[in-house]
């Protein structure tokens, strides 16, 4: 009994390893913004092409990146660009033509609790806010509370746009809270009061988005502010390379850019590129 | 044994054909025990070995130690112009900030919040177990909590993170949601189970007649379980503590869920805490292989198991103590 369950799983051992070994498997990973989006685009991918499995797995832009440099994935997705210093170590690691395309366009939205009476600020309020410089909501014209930060881990892509686009560079405020996923930030500011957190436009649900002011006018990340450039935090989701698209890569890359895929971007709640 | 080899029929003319094939089987078996045993411990030397080699990057490597010498982890750095000088752990900014000071703070925090409620729970626990409960209780009790033990980590930081902190925030009006007692309580949890059967273990330890002469001189039964069991079953209980420790200091995933993960240097218990053994989990996934943050990490889990030895080692110098006057008391 014991010999012929050991001997059937040492032949299904053989008969199942050579199957995923083989190239009809692509793996993706990296940014948790993209998971959703590339979850999506490998499920109707499959459907149409049931011989190659694709594999998608999040951990953030930099885990993604860092992955394909240890090559131990075929795409990166990524919500930022590629550092230079990322791709000179790609480029001397794995003798590789670093290749990065854009597939889909987000809108990078702070958000508040829903509670919460204010529908706009300035970049320059938000950078305040993050710096640690503003710690009330009275400042910036809210309720006399505490403003109770939240912010991504640093291996987050997200986390790297506002740090670069809202921040200037500088760190964030010590104080600012480091959740793993948007998912946990929506979550966190759902039910704190006074919380403020930032991410991906697609996964506002249940919390208030604000809006960000320029001049007079404040412009909610919608897709034609974001698509006319008029909504300031928008940014380009990437899928990154070792070397030139072949083969199911390829075939997966171009299913993801075609109408269908990004038809698909919309319905996940991004902004197609084209 | 190679001389016996050489000369058998001289040296071992008695024995018969069984007898030597059962005295080889024993040695053999013997054997095979020796060397089990030798690769756990050969196991936990490689590890050691591996660990701190991955961190030796930090002294060896110029790059690394410009980025992150240990002036840079202890001392206090000025972080941004026209601001005094702080302790930030910021590793991945344009200019990496290191400083390993809030992540001790965060992990000293939420290891106290963590032992000063498993503590006293556990001991009294299995105090009431071993001592007071009426034997039917007693036999449902233990397996209860011991199944506690067995409840994964991650349940319990997800039952803090979504239970525990929206009610402690309701009750005590915490800033922020997350911190440090929320994950404590959350620690506990997983503490108490282990802190209550080492603890109830050796108080059952103890020898009856130790209790049957103490109700003799007319004492009650909290005296005697008070002043007699307890001192009696210390080196045991102080076991369990270190156990405890140990579980709080290095337990990962609760933390991480539950502590908002916020590198701030207050004695605040209700501030956002960052601790050594969650920053290590939320940054592995994303450093690249050999740089200075990679050996950093590497730096905090050597960090982390000095911890633990010196405390298990302190720990082990004190029990022989308590054993030595009881001893000293006995005679």
């Amino acid at each position: 009994m014991k010999k012929t369950l050991l001997s059937s799983l040492v032949a299904l051992g053989l008969t199942v390893l050579p199957l995923a070994a083989q190239a009809g498997t692509v793996t993706v990973k990296g940014s948790d913004t993209m998971v959703i989006l590339a979850q999506r685009w490998a499920e109707a991918f499959m459907k149409k092409n049931p011989s190659v499995k694709v594999q998608v797995t999040g951990g953030g832009s930099g885990t993604g990146l860092a992955a394909l440099q240890n090559g131990t994935t075929d795409i990166a997705m990524s919500s930022r660009e590629m550092k230079k210093a990322e791709e000179d170590k790609l480029k001397a690691g794995a003798n590789a033509a670093p290749t990065g395309l854009s597939v889909a366009k987000d809108g990078v939205t702070f958000y508040v609790n829903a509670s919460n009476p204010l529908d706009a600020l300035t970049v320059e309020q938000l950078r305040d806010i993050y710096l640690g410089d503003t710690t009330s909501w009275k400042a910036v014209g809210g309720a006399e509370a505490p403003i109770v930060l939240y912010s991504r881990e640093n291996s987050s892509g997200t986390y790297v746009f506002v740090k670069d686009a809202v921040l200037d560079g500088e760190d964030f405020a010590s104080a600012a809270q480091t959740l793993p996923g948007t998912a946990a930030v929506v979550n966190a500011v759902s039910k704190e009061k006074h919380g403020i957190g930032y991410g991906g436009a697609a996964f506002a649900k249940g919390i208030k988005e604000l809006k960000v002011k320029k001049g007079n006018e404040a412009f909610a990340p919608s897709a034609q502010n974001v698509k006319s450039g008029k909504y300031p935090l928008s940014r380009d989701l990437y899928f990154y390379l070792r070397n030139k698209p072949a083969g199911d890569v390829k075939a997966f890359i171009d299913f993801a850019l075609s109408p269908e895929g990004q038809a698909i971007v919309t319905q996940v709640g991004y902004f197609p590129v084209k | 044994m190679q001389e016996q080899d050489l000369a058998p029929p001289v040296a071992l003319p008695m024995l018969s054909p069984e007898a030597r094939r059962r005295q080889l089987k024993e040695k053999l078996i013997a054997g095979v025990i020796t060397a089990v045993a030798f690769t756990g411990i050969a196991a936990l030397v490689l590890i050691l070995v591996f660990v701190a080699k991955e961190a030796l990057t930090l002294v060896t490597d110029a790059a690394a130690r410009e980025e992150a010498s240990f002036s840079k982890m202890f001392l206090p750095q000025l972080v941004r112009k026209a601001k005094p000088l702080a302790y930030v752990w910021q590793p991945v900014s344009g200019v990496p900030k290191v400083s390993m000071i809030p992540l001790f703070i965060g992990t000293l925090k939420t290891t106290a919040v963590s032992m000063l409620v498993a503590v006293p729970l556990g001991i009294f626990g299995a105090l009431f177990a071993a001592e007071f409960a009426p034997r039917r209780l007693r036999e449902v009790l233990k397996p209860t909590i011991e199944m506690l033990a067995g409840i994964p980590s991650v349940v319990l930081g997800f039952f803090a993170l979504m239970v525990l902190a929206t009610f402690l925030q309701d009750t005590f009006g915490f800033t922020s949601r997350l911190n440090a007692v929320v994950a404590g309580l959350g620690l506990a949890l997983a503490i108490v189970p282990v802190i209550f059967t080492v603890t109830e273990d050796a108080l059952t330890a103890v020898p009856r007649s130790y209790r049957e002469a103490s109700l003799a001189l007319g004492a009650t039964q909290w005296e005697t379980a008070w002043k007699v069991v307890l001192p009696a079953a210390a080196p045991g209980i102080l076991a369990a503590c270190v156990l405890g420790f140990g579980r709080a200091i290095g337990e990962t995933m609760i933390v991480l869920m539950a502590s908002g993960n916020a590198a701030i240097t207050s004695a605040n218990l209700g501030d956002s805490v960052r601790s050594l053994s969650a920053t290590i989990a939320a940054e592995m996934g994303e450093v690249v292989v050999g740089s200075p943050h990679y050996a950093l990490l590497f730096f905090i889990g050597v960090e982390l198991f000095l911890f633990t030895f010196v405390l298990n080692m302190l720990a082990s110098v004190w029990t022989k103590k308590v054993i030595q006057r009881l001893k000293g008391g006995a005679g």
